[in-house]
């Protein structure tokens, strides 16, 4: 089971800074879809150190909102990924999806 | 107290700004996506805190501490915290944030900072290299004596038991190794990039990548050894 995403953390740092929840939200949606595109990329040509990077990247976002289960699986999928394995590659392309479905409605 | 934000994440650098903007005694002047352009920036500038990300693409925290010769204030902010045993033996790193950071967190730890006494916050880099000149440095060949100025020295390169001088003119096969010849010349005017390689560092054309062209030679420079000649780099 996936964890949701949500804007918890984001949402107490802004208290009523509107401006930086703003910010925020336009970084995330202009970012994530491009991320996601780059890990695909290196996925689909098999570049095993530029997927593990942009794992490591991804993973923040995760934390960031509040997927802390999701954060746990990129960290073991960035390990594995490095030690030429992938068994955590599925789930976390479905957190991908996840997160993606989720910045649509924010 | 003036501080920069170094992440290469936008994401990263609004939350930091964000936690920043909580702390009045705290002014963000600047923020970068990568550690050289910030080191650019602390050639020119005196800042009192960094707030860094130790997982940077290319040129990563760490080696941006080694960089700083007189380096202010250093908070890492990371979610790796594997790094935090190593981060401490600088004594510039004053803490460690682990994403996602908290505000209850950052204030400790400019609390933190606050507490400790200030050290000069300057973070130069040290770029003049002065000229060694009329210094010279005699080689053994063949039971001759060759006197070399140092000056007129490219590059020493490490060949087994023996090394290759290269001059503008001539190259030189003594028998001796990279250690103890470096021993012998000035630290001001010779820097060793790579395990096989001294340089003379004012001879250095350009520098691309991880290579440094000097004459038409092509040097390459090593990831450890990167930190020290970046340090010495008179950037703008």
């Amino acid at each position: 089971m996936i964890d949701q995403p949500n804007l918890n953390y984001v949402n107490e740092l802004a208290g009523d800074d509107v401006e930086f929840r703003g910010q925020f939200i336009d970084i995330i949606k202009n970012e994530f879809p491009l991320e996601k595109e780059e890990y695909f990329g290196h996925v689909s040509n098999a570049r095993v150190k530029e997927t593990a990077e942009i794992v490591h990247k991804l993973k923040h976002k995760f934390n960031i909102l509040g997927m802390e289960n999701s954060y746990k699986l990129a960290v073991v999928y960035e390990m594995e990924l490095l030690e030429g394995k992938h068994d955590s590659q599925s789930k976390f392309n479905e957190i991908l999806e996840t997160i993606e479905e989720y910045i649509k409605t924010i | 107290m003036n501080c920069i934000i170094i992440d290469d994440e936008a994401m990263a650098r609004a939350i930091v700004r964000q936690l920043c903007s909580k702390i009045p005694e705290l002014d963000v002047i600047e923020e970068f996506d990568n550690a050289i352009s910030a080191i650019k920036f602390l050639n020119q500038q005196d800042i009192d805190v960094i707030f860094l990300d130790i997982h940077m693409p290319g040129f990563s925290g760490v080696d941006f501490v080694q960089t700083l010769k007189d380096p202010p204030k250093i908070v890492l902010t990371t979610s790796d915290t594997n790094f935090a045993i190593a981060a401490y033996e600088y004594e510039c790193i004053v803490d460690y944030l682990v994403k996602p950071i908290t505000q209850e967190r950052f204030e400790k730890s400019i609390a933190k900072i606050s507490s400790i006494s200030s050290q000069k916050p300057q973070a130069k880099i040290d770029s003049k290299q002065d000229a060694v000149e009329g210094e010279d440095l005699y080689i053994n060949i063949d039971r001759r004596l060759i006197k070399l100025k140092l000056q007129d020295i490219l590059v020493i390169e490490a060949k087994g038991d023996y090394i290759d001088v290269k001059t503008e003119k001539e190259e030189y096969r003594v028998h001796t190794t990279l250690k103890k010849i470096k021993e012998k010349l000035p630290e001001k005017l010779f820097l060793q990039i790579h395990r096989s390689y001294l340089i003379n560092f004012t001879k250095i054309i350009d520098i691309e990548d991880n290579s440094v062209l000097i004459a038409k030679n092509v040097v390459p420079i090593s990831r450890s050894n990167r930190p020290e000649l970046m340090r010495r780099l008179n950037l703008l």
